[in-house]
C-alpha cells in the first residue's frame, strides 16, 4: 500500500505546486508558483521523463546507444518544422511526429540491432550524429541551422502560450514523465519486459530458450525512442522553439550522465538522475555568479562557473562511490553486473 | 585536376589526425576493452599546454618556439594520459562499463575545465611562416602544413608497427589484443601494458592535438570531441585492436569526406561517413579487416 500511496501523494504535490505561493530560500530564485521557477521544474521534469525512456534501453534491456537524442530531436525538430515551416495546425504536426517516432526507430532499430555491443553503440551514434549534421545543414531553410528556431505560436492551443500559461506547460511536463513511467513500469513488468530484463543478464540463454532476442530488444528500441519522440514535443512546446543542441552526441552522453547518477535500472533512478542533472545544469550558473563563489580565489571559482565540469564530477564519484546511483544510497544491493555484459 | 590534387592531400592531411587519434583508441580497446571516451581530453590537454608553453616563451624566433612548445604539450599530453590510467582506470579493472563511464565523465570535465579558464573562443597559435606557405604540385597549391601532418603520420604509424612487431613489449600488447587470459595465465603482468597502451595513445592524441592547431590554426576546447567521434568511426570501420586497418580507413574516411563535402554540398562529407559506416558494419560487422582476426 505504501508503495503506491507514496507516489500519488508526491504527483499530487507536484500538481498542486502552481497554486503554492510558497518561498524555498537557495534552492529556487522566486517563489514556486512563480513563471521562471515552473519553467525550471517543469523542463526537470521533461529530462526526468526523457531519462526513464533512456533506463528502459541502458538499464532495463542492457542496449548502449549513443544515438537517443536523434529522437528527442526528432519530436522537437518535425513538430517544430510541420507547424512552423509548412503551417500546419496543431494535431496533424502532433500525429504525423508520432508516426515517425515509430517508423523511425523500427527501421533505424532493425539495422543497428543487426549489431551488438560496442559495433550498436557506435551505429546508433552515426545515425544521431547524421541527424545532427542536418539540424546543422539548414536544409530548405527548415531548422535554423545553429540558431535552431522559434516554434509559430499561433498554431499552438491558446492555454500553451504565454507566460500567464506557464501553469499550464509545467503540467503538460508532469503528466509527461508521469505518464512515461506509468508506461514504462508496465511495461517493463509485462512479459515482454521480463524477456528485456532477461536479455540484460544473459542473451545466450534467451537465444536457447527458443526466443528471438532480436524482436524483444527492437521492441524496446521502440518504445524508449517513441516516448522520447513525445518528449521532444513536450520539449518544443515547453520552450517554444528548437535549438540544435538537443541533437548533438553530448546529449545523449547527458542522458546516460543522469541515469547513471540516478541508478540505472532501478524503480525511481534515472527519474532522479533526470532531476538532479537538469536542476544542476540550470542552476550551477546562477552559484558561480553568487557572492560566496566570486570571493573565493580563482583556482576554486575559475571550475565552479562551468556546470558541465561539477557534473562530470560528480558522475566520476558517483561511478567510484555508489555504483548503484543516487536510488541505491544507504541500501545494500547486488550490484547490476550484467550491465557488463553491455560492452 | 589541381583541385582533385588539392581535395586528395588535404584529405591525407586531415586522415593523418583521424589516425593518430584512432590509432591509440583502437590499441587501448583491441587490448583492455575499454572505448576510451577522454581520448579527445588527451588531444585538447596536448594542444592547450602548446599554445599555453608558446604563450609564455618570449624572445626567441618562432618555429624553434614552435617546436619546444609542441615538445611540451606532447610530454603533458602524455604524462596526462598515463597518470589516467593509473589513478583512475585501474581501480576499475574487469569493470568496462564503469570504466567506459568514468573516461565520459573525463572527457566532460576537461572540456568544461578548459572552457571555463580560457572561455570557448579559439586560441590562435603562433605558427612559423613556412606552414602557412604553399607548395605547387600538379598545378594545385598545398599547404605546407599538410606535408607535416602527413609525414607525422607516416613516422607514428612506421614506429607503432616497429614497436609492435620488433619489441618485447610490442609482442606483450600484441598477444594481449589476442588474449588477454593467455598471456596473464603465462606468467606476464598485461597491467604494465595497459599503462603503457594508455602512454602511446596519449602521445598519439596529443600529437594529433599539435597537428590540429597547424591544420586549423587554432586550439578550442571543443575540437578534441568533434574529431573523436570521427575517430571511433575510423576505428569501427579498420576493425578494433588493427593498426594497420586502422591506418587505411582514416584515410579512406577524410577522403570520402573532403570529396564529398566539396562536390556535393557542405556537411554531406560527414553523412557520407555515416552511410559508409553503415554499409561496413552491416556486410562486414566486425570492421574491414575482421576476416585477418
Amino acid at each position: 500500500m505504501k508503495r503506491i500511496l507514496v507516489p500519488v501523494a508526491l504527483v499530487a504535490v507536484l500538481a498542486a505546486l502552481p497554486k503554492l505561493a510558497i518561498d524555498i530560500p537557495y534552492l529556487f530564485k522566486s517563489s514556486l508558483d512563480s513563471p521562471g521557477t515552473l519553467q525550471l521544474i517543469a523542463l526537470m521534469l521533461t529530462f526526468a521523463g526523457l531519462a526513464f525512456t533512456y533506463d528502459l534501453l541502458f538499464g532495463y534491456t542492457g542496449l548502449l546507444s549513443f544515438g537517443h537524442a536523434l529522437y528527442f530531436a526528432v519530436g522537437v525538430y518535425v513538430a517544430g518544422i510541420a507547424m512552423t515551416r509548412w503551417h500546419w495546425s496543431f494535431w496533424p504536426s502532433v500525429l504525423f511526429t508520432a508516426a515517425l517516432g515509430i517508423i523511425l526507430p523500427l527501421v533505424f532499430g532493425a539495422v543497428s540491432l543487426r549489431v551488438g555491443g560496442i559495433a550498436f553503440a557506435m551505429v546508433t551514434l552515426a545515425f544521431a550524429q547524421a541527424g545532427s549534421v542536418l539540424a546543422f545543414k539548414n536544409p530548405y531553410r527548415w531548422t535554423g541551422g545553429e540558431d535552431g528556431f522559434g516554434v509559430d505560436y499561433t498554431k499552438l492551443p491558446a492555454g500553451l502560450v504565454g507566460i500567464l500559461n506557464t501553469k499550464n506547460l509545467y503540467w503538460l511536463a508532469l503528466a509527461y514523465a508521469v505518464g512515461v513511467f506509468l508506461v514504462g513500469r508496465w511495461a517493463i513488468n509485462s512479459s515482454p519486459g521480463r524477456v528485456w530484463q532477461a536479455i540484460r543478464e544473459n542473451e545466450l540463454r534467451v537465444e536457447v530458450l527458443g526466443l528471438r532476442p532480436f524482436d524483444f530488444k527492437l521492441m524496446a528500441f521502440v518504445l524508449a525512442s517513441f516516448l522520447a519522440t513525445v518528449g521532444g514535443i513536450v520539449y518544443l512546446v515547453l520552450i517554444s522553439g528548437a535549438n540544435p543542441d538537443v541533437t548533438v552526441p553530448s546529449f545523449t552522453l547527458a542522458l546516460l550522465v543522469m541515469v547513471v547518477i540516478g541508478g540505472a535500472g532501478s524503480r525511481w533512478g534515472a527519474l532522479v538522475g533526470g532531476l538532479v542533472y537538469t536542476y544542476l545544469d540550470q542552476r550551477l550558473g546562477d552559484v558561480a555568479d553568487s557572492h560566496t563563489v566570486s570571493t573565493l580565489p580563482s583556482v576554486l571559482r575559475t571550475p565552479l562557473q562551468e556546470p558541465l565540469f561539477i557534473l562530470g564530477l560528480v558522475f566520476i564519484l558517483v561511478v567510484y562511490f555508489a555504483p548503484g546511483g543516487l536510488a541505491r544510497l544507504g541500501r545494500i544491493r547486488r550490484r547490476p553486473a550484467a550491465l557488463e555484459e553491455a560492452l | 585536376m589541381s583541385t582533385i590534387v588539392l581535395l586528395a592531400i588535404t584529405g591525407f592531411g586531415l586522415g593523418a589526425m583521424y589516425f593518430l587519434i584512432a590509432s591509440g583508441l583502437s590499441l587501448i580497446y583491441g587490448l583492455m576493452g575499454v572505448l576510451n571516451f577522454a581520448h579527445g581530453a588527451f588531444l585538447t590537454v596536448g594542444a592547450y599546454a602548446t599554445w599555453y608553453t608558446e604563450t609564455k616563451l618570449g624572445g626567441i624566433a618562432v618555429a624553434p618556439r614552435f617546436l619546444l612548445a609542441a615538445l611540451v604539450g606532447l610530454a603533458i599530453g602524455t604524462a596526462f594520459a598515463a597518470l589516467v590510467e593509473v589513478v583512475l582506470i585501474r581501480p576499475l579493472y574487469g569493470r568496462h562499463i564503469e570504466q567506459v563511464l568514468v573516461t565520459v565523465g573525463l572527457g566532460l570535465c576537461v572540456s568544461a575545465l578548459a572552457t571555463a579558464i580560457w572561455t570557448s573562443d579559439p586560441k590562435f597559435v603562433s605558427l612559423p611562416r613556412w606552414t602557412s606557405q604553399t607548395t605547387g604540385v600538379l598545378g594545385a597549391s598545398i599547404p605546407n602544413d599538410r606535408w607535416l601532418e602527413i609525414i607525422t603520420a607516416g613516422v607514428v604509424l612506421t614506429a607503432l608497427e616497429l614497436f609492435l612487431r620488433r619489441t618485447r613489449y610490442g609482442l606483450i600488447v600484441r598477444a594481449g589484443v589476442e588474449n588477454r587470459a593467455m598471456v596473464t595465465a603465462l606468467g606476464i603482468d598485461v597491467r604494465r601494458a595497459f599503462t603503457l597502451v594508455f602512454a602511446i595513445g596519449g602521445l598519439a592524441a596529443a600529437l594529433a592535438g599539435v597537428l590540429a592547431a597547424l591544420y586549423f590554426g587554432t586550439v578550442d576546447p571543443q575540437r578534441g570531441t568533434s574529431l573523436l567521434i570521427f575517430a571511433f568511426i575510423v576505428v569501427v570501420i579498420g576493425g578494433l585492436g588493427s593498426i594497420g586497418g586502422t591506418a587505411v580507413a582514416a584515410v579512406v574516411v577524410a577522403l570520402v569526406q573532403q570529396f564529398a563535402n566539396y562536390y556535393a554540398s557542405s556537411g554531406m562529407g560527414d553523412l557520407s561517413v555515416v552511410l559508409l559506416l553503415a554499409v561496413v558494419l552491416l556486410v562486414r560487422p566486425r570492421g574491414l579487416t575482421a576476416a585477418a582476426a
